[in-house]
């Protein structure tokens, strides 16, 4: 059509789509062509998926029983500091996740703070490795994230629903069945679905807290498979177990479609007329304290010992840290080019294919995309010499369903605000994109930049399968310094790792805002 | 001269049917009750609505298969005429330069434009830091620099207080003068109508009735026309 009723084209996105469909499915192709009977799957790798399934369950069935109480807890009392800690439970989603695992073994661990305590009580210190240390540190990532599920629902139920129950004198019971445990019941199943999909392709906390035959999941025995046993017909078909896992239970998470949680809103307070009695009062006081402690000592933890750790880095770790960043900004390049032509097109009209392509990260883990891509670039070039540029892509291409999450509601408003005064004024194409269209969304893709970077910089994944020993991201590196117990080391390097990720996600998130208007 | 011969228009399940000639310089208010397809018929001729049958014509070039932003006209929706992020200047600037670069005669020419809407010294604030009737004059500011012999007005002045719109359709009125362009106006008050305009086209029952003059229509409307404007007013 020569008449041009649209600000922008489609095309871009489409091909950005058709891209990723492209490499995601390529990928999963390859592992499929690759996966050879051999002698099979044997009972190791079966412990593996039973180990997988059970530990997701564990971990969501905890996570999200725990997140209610805090949820009430935050949806009922008003003090200083509610906005901040709400805040905090949004930061777990950018904290790497070795940090996390260093800051749990401090407080945790066998010669940690607990155990201390214990000690002194002449009582045995307690065991963090395997699956108890495993759900731990899932239900430290995703109390959080099922608590802000919660609460957000908690927070739709009008407030006039609770004006009404309270002139109707309804107690706490009856507050119960009337209000909270329809929402509950409406609610619950996403949050353990979304959870459970989470855990499935958890593979640093099952690297560092799990391992053994007892406690290793499919994530991780892919990649024992991979680099260990040289096994790569095993590893593709350890990949199909972990690709079908992980297909059906995002197909739940959507089913249940939980709500988005980014972005702002919960700071708002729907005005209650029960939990005045003082049981409600100190129940939700020593909830909310607990939770505090809970998600903000193992971050203590690592900047104390960081503090302690960081005067004395190896020059090893700061080489690392700049292979970091590195990683993190071309992998934020690559996100963005992705996601904004995507987001563009998504909003100008239903764009059910480009969604759907931006959604197939949810359905491969990364040391799929990594086997993939392994065996895909192997005929052709030394996938080790990719490793870095395979580690980014891998990471923009994981971080995309959440991106677009954050983009696309934006890129609609834009376009239904502007669209036709930009059309009328000739400006449709270039000038609209990067006039209106760029300007407009500028908040946005600096939150999703901040994201993409943050995770990025934290991942330690893909890169686990290339890497040579010069070429170590800081996750990695870490990761490497733990194992050789030089562990004053290892909490220097994750304080650094803290403040790059956390540096970033803020310069970025922020960058985004600044001077923006309307 | 714009004609539309024939034409059939369609927003959603509505149809609606125009054949009409807006000569040059006239000043034509379309009024019609609720839903009659006013917007309908703007936006049509502004290119944002396709057309099922006939031709739209200005002179002798056929506009049917044109961009709106090609079209020999310059319009103002009901709201959001003025990016946000950008300054009175920029904005105004958009009329002559889609990607914002201008030289220094059409620099000139935005300052000049600015001037006569009576906003010097606004140039560089952003839409929100002016009042309500001052968005308008920074929005037909645009208008001017466009120069479109066609201007299309979808009421832009909707939300302004009587007082405010008064003044807005004044100045309307006296840029199209010195302009020589054509007016079509959207209008739900025949006072705008008889206050700005020559002539008027009624939108009714899926059909555009031809433009007949503003007085003697509004002085004795026919009588479906009569339910709508209400007994004995203007």
């Amino acid at each position: 059509m020569a008449a041009r009723t649209q600000p922008l084209t489609r095309w871009p996105g489409s091909f950005a789509a058709i891209l990723v469909g492209i490499l995601v499915l390529a990928c999963l192709a390859a592992v499929l062509l690759r996966a050879e009977g051999g002698r099979g799957l044997g009972p190791s790798d079966w412990a593996a998926v039973r180990f997988t399934l059970v530990q997701a369950g564990l971990s969501a069935l905890i996570s999200v029983a725990l997140a209610v109480p805090v949820a009430r807890a935050l949806a009922r009392r008003r003090f200083a500091g509610r906005g901040a800690l709400i805040t905090l439970l949004g930061a777990p989603f950018i904290l790497p996740v070795i940090i996390a695992v260093l800051g749990l073994l401090q407080v945790f661990g066998r010669s940690g703070w607990i155990s201390q305590g214990l000690g002194w009580l002449g009582l045995e210190p307690v065991q963090i490795y395997g699956l108890h240390g495993v759900v731990l540190a899932h239900v430290f990532f995703n109390l959080p994230l099922a608590t802000r599920l919660i609460l957000q629902a908690w927070q739709e139920i009008p407030a006039e629903r609770f004006r009404l129950a309270a002139s109707l004198g309804a107690g706490p019971r009856a507050m119960w069945q009337l209000l909270e445990w329809p929402m509950l019941r409406q609610v619950l199943p996403g949050a353990l679905a979304l959870v459970f999909a989470i855990c499935l392709t958890s593979f640093t906390v099952a690297l560092t807290l799990g391992g053994g035959p007892k406690a290793t999941t499919i994530e991780l025995a892919i990649y024992q498979a991979f680099r260990f046993d040289f096994d790569l017909g095993r590893a593709a078909l350890l990949s199909i177990l972990q690709i079908v896992l992980t297909a059906t239970a995002g197909f739940m998470a959507l089913r249940f479609s939980v709500p988005a949680t980014f972005g702002g809103g919960l700071d708002r307070l729907v005005r209650r007329w029960d939990g005045h009695t003082r049981r409600a009062r100190i129940g939700d006081t020593v909830v909310i304290v607990l939770a505090l402690g809970f998600l903000a000592l193992p971050l203590l933890a690592v900047v104390l010992s960081g503090l302690a750790g960081i005067g004395d880095l190896p020059l090893s770790v700061f080489r690392a840290a700049l292979v970091s960043v590195g990683v993190s900004a071309l992998s934020t390049v690559v996100l963005l080019g992705l996601a904004i032509p995507m987001a563009v097109t998504v909003s100008l009209s239903r764009g059910g294919m480009v969604e759907m392509a931006g959604l197939l990260g949810l359905a491969a883990s990364p040391l799929v995309l990594g086997i993939g891509l392994f065996v895909i670039l192997n005929p052709w070039t030394d996938p080790v010499a990719l490793a870095l540029a395979v580690t980014a892509l891998v990471n923009a291409v994981m971080a995309l369903p959440f991106a677009l999450r954050i983009l696309v509601p934006r890129a609609r408003q834009v376009v239904a605000q502007h669209g036709r005064l930009g059309v009328s004024l000739g400006m449709a194409g270039r000038a609209f994109l990067w006039r209106v269209m760029i300007p407009g969304m500028r908040a946005q893709i600096g939150f999703s930049a901040g994201l993409g970077a943050a995770l990025s910089m934290g991942d330690l994944g893909v890169v686990m399968l290339f890497a040579d020993p010069d070429h170590a991201t800081l996750p990695l590196q870490i990761y490497r310094l733990m194992g050789a117990y030089r562990m004053e080391q290892a909490q220097g390097a994750a304080l650094l790792l803290l403040v790059l990720s956390v540096g970033v996600f803020w310069a970025l998130d922020r960058g985004g805002r600044w001077h923006a208007e309307a | 001269m714009l004609r539309l011969e024939d034409v059939k228009m369609a927003n959603g399940t509505f149809r609606l049917a125009a054949d009409l000639t807006v000569p040059a310089g006239q000043k034509i208010a379309v009024i019609g009750p609720s839903g009659a397809g006013k917007s309908t018929l703007i936006e049509t001729i502004a290119g944002f609505l396709p057309v099922f049958g006939g031709r739209i014509l200005w002179g002798d070039t056929d506009l049917t298969k044109v961009g709106p932003g090609q079209r020999p006209l310059a319009i103002l929706f009901q709201d959001g005429n003025l990016f946000p992020h950008l300054s009175v200047a920029d904005n105004v600037g958009l009329g002559l330069r889609p990607d914002g670069r201008l030289n220094r005669h059409q620099r000139d020419a935005v300052a000049r434009a600015i001037a006569r809407v009576g906003l010097d010294g606004l140039e560089t604030r952003a839409p929100a830091a002016l009042s309500g009737g001052q968005q308008s004059r920074a929005a037909l500011a645009r208008v001017l620099v466009q120069a479109r012999p066609l201007l299309l007005l979808d009421e832009p002045f909707a939300a302004l207080g009587p007082a405010l719109k008064d003044e807005m359709l004044d100045l309307v009125s006296e840029l199209v003068r010195e302009t020589g362009a054509s007016l079509l106006m959207v209008s739900h008050d025949p006072k705008d109508a008889r206050r700005i305009t020559d002539q008027v086209v009624v939108v009714m029952q899926g059909q555009v009735f031809k433009p007949q003059p503003t007085g003697a229509l509004l002085d004795n409307p026919p009588e479906a026309l009569k339910a709508y404007l209400g007994g004995g007013n203007s």
